[in-house]
């Protein structure tokens, strides 16, 4: 099985880790993905105003680039997952607004490709079933929080991929690779998101909530499918240690490094050195 | 507090142009506060979604405009996801936001940033930042 992929300007650069454990997590459970031969940056941001059609044209031409390729695209990174869906039911909604977008970007695209979180792909057209099977390196019991943010979620007829409260599909990841899901009620809160920019006072708030929510209910490490969730978090971290005495540092990482460890990839591959917080030493304590 | 009301601002072209560009209808909010209690920002905002929906249905657009409560937003749509009549205030927001930025007037400017946040920060935070906030 073959499907393309557009991993956005983020996972080729500042979360490498995420598309090398992500692209090797799909050969060990035997399909491929495949770049799309042309992309760019998706923008971001869904813009929420429907009289804003400049900010449909760079994820439409990647539409029209992942048409090009076949009936699916799938993406990695929340944020773009969260664009391309969106953009794609406001172009197949509106004939007129589809006509004047694909005019603007001179390019063909009739609506008919399916936009799919990677999480779906595991779950729909793997099967987690499979995905267990395949597991070399059971993650020895870790207390694994699922965080799903915004963008997977909401708006949920839109693009939610799986129940805008209280979504399961993450833990039910984590479970067949063997860790041990935590829930907590942050799970579904927003990062901060873009105030990283303005006000990272927000961000230590809402991401420092988000973590301590996790800790709190014995999480051992939190996982994202965001780049953006990640860096907020790794970034909070320091300030939710000087508030709260004896909080324990949780490494954050991508649901796709723990998949590619349990697969067999080695710490390489996986990415792990990036991230701030080393998930190496809770893997050797479990045993991993 | 004494509030006046004027049927030209409650039904003026201000309030159609953010119907519009927002796709909302503000008649539809009730008032239940669900947004306001959703809403991860609204402990920052001066006025909290919920309370800058009701200034608008009573045509004071310019108090909303004045607030911070659009350049905190941070489209999670958890207002939406939360409201018994599927308003958006993150829509709302948004259209307000770009009225702001359509006129060219910047909320942020770039030079102001700081380096080791271009540096370091994921680009979708960027590209993200520079969308909403920036003209």
């Amino acid at each position: 099985m073959k499907i393309p992929y557009y991993p956005g300007c983020t996972l080729n650069t500042v979360a490498k880790g995420f598309d090398v454990s992500a692209r090797e997590s799909a050969r060990a459970l035997g399909f491929e993905m495949e770049e799309l031969g042309q992309w760019n940056c998706c923008g971001a941001s869904f813009p929420l105003s429907p009289d804003n059609l400049m900010g449909l044209t760079a994820p439409a031409k990647v539409l029209a680039s992942a048409a090009r390729m076949g009936d699916a695209v799938t993406t990695l990174c929340s944020v773009c997952y969260n664009v391309l869906k969106r953009t794609n039911k406001a172009l197949r909604d509106d004939g007129e607004k589809r006509s004047v977008v694909t005019g603007f970007i001179e390019e063909e695209y009739d609506g008919s490709t399916e936009v799919i979180h990677f999480l779906e792909v595991l779950r729909d057209r793997v099967g987690f079933d499979r995905v267990r099977e395949s597991v070399k390196r059971p993650l020895g019991g870790i207390r694994a929080a699922a965080y799903y943010g915004c963008m997977l979620l909401r708006p949920a007829g839109e693009v939610g991929i799986d129940r805008h409260e209280g979504p399961t599909i993450m833990e039910d990841l984590l479970s067949v690779l063997g860790c041990e899901p935590v829930d907590f009620p942050n799970k579904i809160e927003c990062c901060g998101a873009h105030l990283a920019m303005t006000r990272t006072d927000v961000v230590e708030r809402l991401s420092g909530n988000v973590l301590e929510s996790a800790v709190d209910r014995g999480a051992e490490v939190v996982v994202t499918s965001c780049p953006l969730c990640q860096y907020n978090l790794e970034k909070s971290q320091a300030k939710v240690a000087e508030r709260r005495a004896g909080y324990r540092h949780v490494p954050v990482v991508y649901f796709t490094q723990l998949l590619g460890i349990a697969l067999g990839q080695s710490d390489e591959m996986a990415g792990l050195a990036e991230n701030r917080w080393d998930v190496r030493p809770l893997l050797e304590e479990k045993g991993v | 507090m004494k509030i006046k009301l004027f049927k030209q601002e409650i039904e003026g072209s201000s309030i159609r142009q953010i119907e519009r560009s927002s796709g909302e209808v503000l008649k539809n909010c009730y008032q239940c506060g669900n947004c306001s209690g959703g809403c991860p920002v609204s402990y920052e905002m001066d006025l909290p979604p919920s309370q800058a929906i009701r200034f608008l249905q009573l045509g004071k657009v310019e108090e909303v405009k004045k607030a911070n409560s659009m350049w905190l937003c941070v489209g999670c749509q958890q207002c939406f996801s939360r409201c018994p009549k599927s308003v958006s205030a993150a829509n709302l927001f948004e259209a307000l936001r770009q009225m702001s930025l359509r006129q060219g007037k910047d909320h942020k400017e770039i030079r102001d940033l700081p380096v080791s946040f271009l540096e370091k920060a994921p680009q979708q935070a960027i590209v993200c930042g520079f969308r909403k906030l920036v003209s």
